[in-house]
C-alpha cells in the first residue's frame, strides 16, 4: 500500500512525515483545493482531508466554524472525492479524515469505492473504533484502503493492541485528552503514548492535537513517525494559500529538526 | 414497593448483546478516547445491577426521596373526549423535581459515587434533566456543570434558575440549532477532555453502550408499577400504552413493563412541531432513516450527504433529530408503533388536562395524552389506556401563556 511506501521514504530520510488538515469545501470547495495544493507545495507528505459534519463533537471551536462555513457554503459529501482528486493530480497524497455518519449514509462500499477511485489512500475515523468497524475492514480490503484507527491516552493496553491490529498505513495518537485546536504545550503524555502504542506495532505512530509551530513539530518528530497539524492550518487559512505555504514550510522544517527535547512540561 | 425489578436481573430476554446492539441499532460509535469511560461505567454497572445493596439503596431514594411509587390516576372528563375509552395517567408529575428524569439520575448518580468520581456534567433540553441531575449532586455532594441549547435557556428559563440555585453551573450552548443536540455535543466534548474524573449523566434512553439499557432499566419501576396499579384498579391490562418520544427514555420504562403482554398495544408519540409537511418537526422514528448520532446506530433526521437535520418541536424535551436506538429495534420488529403529534394538538391535550382534570401536564407529556385522545377514539367505548403523565407543566407557562394569549407579547 503508498502509505507504508511514504513512511518508508521518511524513514530512509531520518525524519518525520508532515500530515496536514484541512476540511473539504473551506471556505468553498474552489478554494480549498487552492488551499490544500499551497499544504502539497509547502511540503505535506500526506493531505487528510477533512469531510465537514453537523456534529463535530470531536473538534473544538476552530474546526467546528470551518466545517460549518463549509457546508454553509453549499458544501456536498460527494465533492470529497473531487478535493482528494485535486490533491493527488498536484503530486500529494490523500486520506480522508470523516465521521462515521457520512459514509455509513453514502454507503461504506461505495465510498470506498470512490475514494479509491479519486487516488485517496484510506480513512482516518474519528468516531469508529475496530469494534463497530466490520464492513469496513472487510470493504477497505476489497478496494485497497488503509484503515487509519485512533489511539488514546487513555486507551488501555488490550485497546490498544485490539487497534493496532486492525489498522493499517499508521496509527493516529491523539496526543492529548481532549478536542481538536492549537495548544501552546504539546501534551507531555504524547511520548508515553507513542512508547506505549510502538509496544505493541511496526506500524508508523502520527501524533495529533495541539500542534502549531515548526518548534512544536521538531519536538514531536524526536518521537513519532508523523506529526499531524489540523487547526493551525485552518486558522492559517485566513491568510489564504500564501500563509498556508508559508506555515506548512515551517512545519516541515521542524520535522527535519529533531529537537530530541520529547517531553515537555505539561 | 417490594422490588426494583430488572435493576437486580443480570440480564433479561430484552437486553441487547454484550456490545449494546439491539438487532442492527445501538453500539458504540465513539472517539476511542471514551471507550475506557464507556467500558469502566459498564463493568460498574454490571456489579451494581446484581449488588443488592445497590438495589436497596437506589429503591430507598425512589421511595423516601423521590416519592415513588407514583400514583395511577384515572382521567374520566379528560376521557370523555376520547371517544368514551378509558384513561389512566401514570402519574411520573408526581415525583420530586416533577418528572420521570430523576429515576435514572438517582440511579446514575449513585454508580458516579461507586466509581469514585467527583464531578457530573450533563445535557438537558427542557431543564428537567438538568434540575433531576442538579438536585441528585446536592443530595450527594458532585460538582455539577449542565449544557443546555441558548434557545432552550430562554423558552426553559424557570427551569435555568431551578438549577442554579441548587448549586449547578449552567452553561448556554450557542453552536448548531442551539437546542438539545448541541447540548450533547458540547457534553461530549466536555467529558472527552474530563473523563478521568467526570460522569456524563446521559438523560435518555439514547447514546453508546451501556447508556440505552442503563437508562431503560432505571425507568422500568415506571412501567412495572403502572402494570400493577392498573390491574388492581381495573382488573385487567391496558389495549394500549402512550408514552411521547424524545431520546425515549419515559417511553421505554413504561413500555417494558407491558413488553412481554403481547395484547397490549405500545404505542410512542413524536413531536409533529408544525406538522410533517412542513419539514419543521422531531419525528424521527416517523420520518427518520438509520443513521449514526451520539455514540449509536438508530433512526435519525438526515439530508441526502448524511448531516443531520435539524429538529423542531414546540417542546424542548422532544426537539431531538436522534432516538433511543431500542425503540429503533420495537419499531422495526413491530413491537412498538410509532405516531406524530404537532404542537396544536399538543397545546389542545394541554389545556383540555388542565382544564378537565386539574393536572398541568408537561407540553412533553401533552404529545402523549393528544395522541391517546386519537387511540380512545379508535379503540372505542371498550378501550383502556394508560399514558405516561411523564412531568407536570410549571416549566411551560410562559409558552402556554403565548400560545394562548394569556400575556401580551412584548
Ligand atoms: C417531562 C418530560 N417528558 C419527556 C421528555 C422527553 O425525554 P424522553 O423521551 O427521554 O422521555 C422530557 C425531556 O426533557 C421531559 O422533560
Amino acid at each position: 500500500m503508498s502509505l507504508k511506501r511514504l513512511f518508508e521514504q521518511v524513514k530512509a530520510e531520518d525524519r518525520a512525515a508532515l500530515i496536514g488538515y484541512l476540511p473539504a469545501g473551506f471556505p468553498t470547495v474552489a478554494e480549498s483545493k487552492d488551499l490544500l495544493a499551497a499544504m502539497v507545495d509547502g511540503g505535506c507528505d500526506l493531505i487528510e482531508v477533512g469531510v465537514p459534519y453537523s456534529d463535530p463533537v470531536m473538534d473544538g471551536p476552530t474546526i467546528q466554524v470551518a466545517a460549518d462555513t463549509a457546508l454553509r457554503n453549499g458544501f456536498r459529501l460527494r465533492q470529497t472525492f473531487d478535493v482528494v482528486e485535486s490533491v493527488t493530480g498536484h503530486g500529494g497524497r490523500a486520506v480522508v479524515m470523516t465521521y462515521w455518519n457520512p459514509v455509513h449514509h453514502y454507503g461504506v462500499d461505495a465510498f470506498a469505492r470512490d475514494l479509491a477511485a479519486a487516488g485517496g489512500d484510506g480513512l482516518i475515523t474519528p468516531d469508529l473504533v475496530p469494534d463497530e468497524a466490520e464492513e469496513w475492514l472487510a470493504v477497505s480490503e476489497t478496494h485497497g484502503l488503509d484503515r487509519i484507527f485512533l489511539v488514546a491516552p487513555s486507551s488501555s493496553e488490550e485497546r490498544i493492541d485490539r487497534t493496532v491490529k486492525a489498522a493499517s498505513g499508521f496509527v493516529y495518537a491523539t496526543a492529548v485528552m481532549g478536542v481538536t485546536g492549537a495548544r501552546d504545550q504539546v501534551g507531555a503524555g504524547a511520548a508515553e503514548l507513542v512508547r506505549r502504542t510502538k509496544a505493541h506495532t511496526t506500524l508508523p505512530v502520527g501524533v495529533g492535537i495541539g500542534v502549531r509551530s515548526g518548534e512544536q513539530a521538531a519536538e514531536v518528530a524526536a518521537f513519532a513517525d508523523a506529526v499531524i497539524v489540523g487547526s493551525a492550518f485552518v486558522t492559517a487559512a485566513e491568510g489564504g494559500p500564501g500563509a498556508v505555504r508559508a506555515l506548512a514550510e515551517e512545519l516541515a522544517g521542524g520535522v527535519r529538526q529533531k529537537s530530541g527535547r520529547a517531553t515537555v512540561a505539561p | 414497593m417490594s422490588e426494583a425489578g430488572p435493576v437486580t436481573k443480570q440480564r433479561n430476554p430484552h437486553d441487547p448483546d454484550e456490545r449494546g446492539h439491539f438487532g442492527p441499532y445501538g453500539g458504540r460509535f465513539m472517539p476511542e478516547a471514551l471507550i475506557g469511560a464507556l467500558d469502566e461505567l459498564s463493568a460498574e454497572y454490571d456489579k451494581a445491577r446484581l449488588d443488592p445493596a445497590f438495589t436497596e439503596e437506589f429503591t430507598r431514594l425512589l421511595r423516601d426521596y423521590a416519592n415513588r411509587p407514583s400514583l395511577l390516576t384515572e382521567a374520566p372528563r379528560f376521557a370523555e373526549h376520547a371517544g368514551g375509552a378509558r384513561i389512566f395517567l401514570k402519574r411520573e408529575d408526581l415525583n420530586h423535581t416533577g418528572s420521570h428524569k430523576i429515576n435514572n439520575v438517582l440511579g446514575q448518580a449513585l454508580l458516579t459515587k461507586r466509581m469514585g468520581k467527583k464531578r457530573v456534567i450533563a445535557e438537558t433540553g427542557a431543564g428537567q434533566h438538568g434540575v433531576a441531575t442538579a438536585t441528585a449532586c446536592a443530595l450527594m455532594e458532585l460538582d455539577c456543570t449542565i449544557y443546555m441549547g441558548e434557545v432552550d435557556t430562554e423558552r426553559q428559563a424557570l427551569n435555568v434558575a431551578r438549577m442554579k440555585l441548587l448549586g449547578a453551573e449552567v452553561i448556554p450552548v450557542k453552536t448548531g440549532s442551539r437546542t438539545l443536540k448541541d447540548a450533547i455535543n458540547e457534553a461530549l466534548r466536555d467529558w472527552v477532555t474530563n473523563v478521568a474524573d467526570t460522569h456524563y449523566l446521559l438523560g435518555t434512553a439514547a447514546g453508546a453502550h451501556p447508556f440505552p439499557v442503563m437508562v431503560r432499566n432505571f425507568h422500568t419501576v415506571i412501567g412495572e408499577e403502572a402494570r400493577r396499579q392498573i390491574l388492581e384498579q381495573t382488573g385487567r391490562l391496558p389495549d394500549a400504552v402512550a408514552a411521547c418520544v424524545g431520546g425515549g427514555s419515559n417511553a421505554i420504562g413504561i413500555f417494558h413493563g407491558f413488553i412481554d403482554d403481547p395484547d397490549v398495544r405500545l404505542v410512542g408519540f413524536e413531536p409533529g412541531g408544525h406538522g410533517i409537511a412542513s419539514g419543521e418537526h422531531g419525528a424521527t422514528l416517523s420520518e427518520g432513516t438509520p443513521g449514526v448520532l451520539h455514540g449509536a446506530r438508530s433512526y435519525l433526521l438526515q439530508d441526502d450527504d448524511g448531516q443531520t437535520i435539524e429538529a423542531y418541536s414546540i417542546s424542548a424535551g422532544l426537539d431531538y433529530p436522534g432516538v433511543g436506538p431500542e425503540h429503533a429495534w420495537l419499531k422495526d420488529t413491530g413491537r412498538a408503533e410509532y405516531r406524530s403529534v404537532t404542537d396544536d394538538e399538543a397545546m389542545d391535550a394541554f389545556q383540555l388536562l388542565s382544564r378537565t382534570e386539574g393536572v398541568i401536564p408537561a407540553i412533553e407529556s401533552a404529545h402523549a395524552l393528544a395522541g391517546a385522545l386519537v387511540l380512545g377514539r379508535e379503540l372505542g367505548p371498550d378501550g383502556l389506556i394508560v399514558v405516561n403523565l411523564s412531568g407536570r407543566g410549571d416549566k411551560d407557562m410562559d409558552t402556554a401563556a403565548k400560545h394562548f394569549g394569556y400575556v401580551e407579547e412584548s
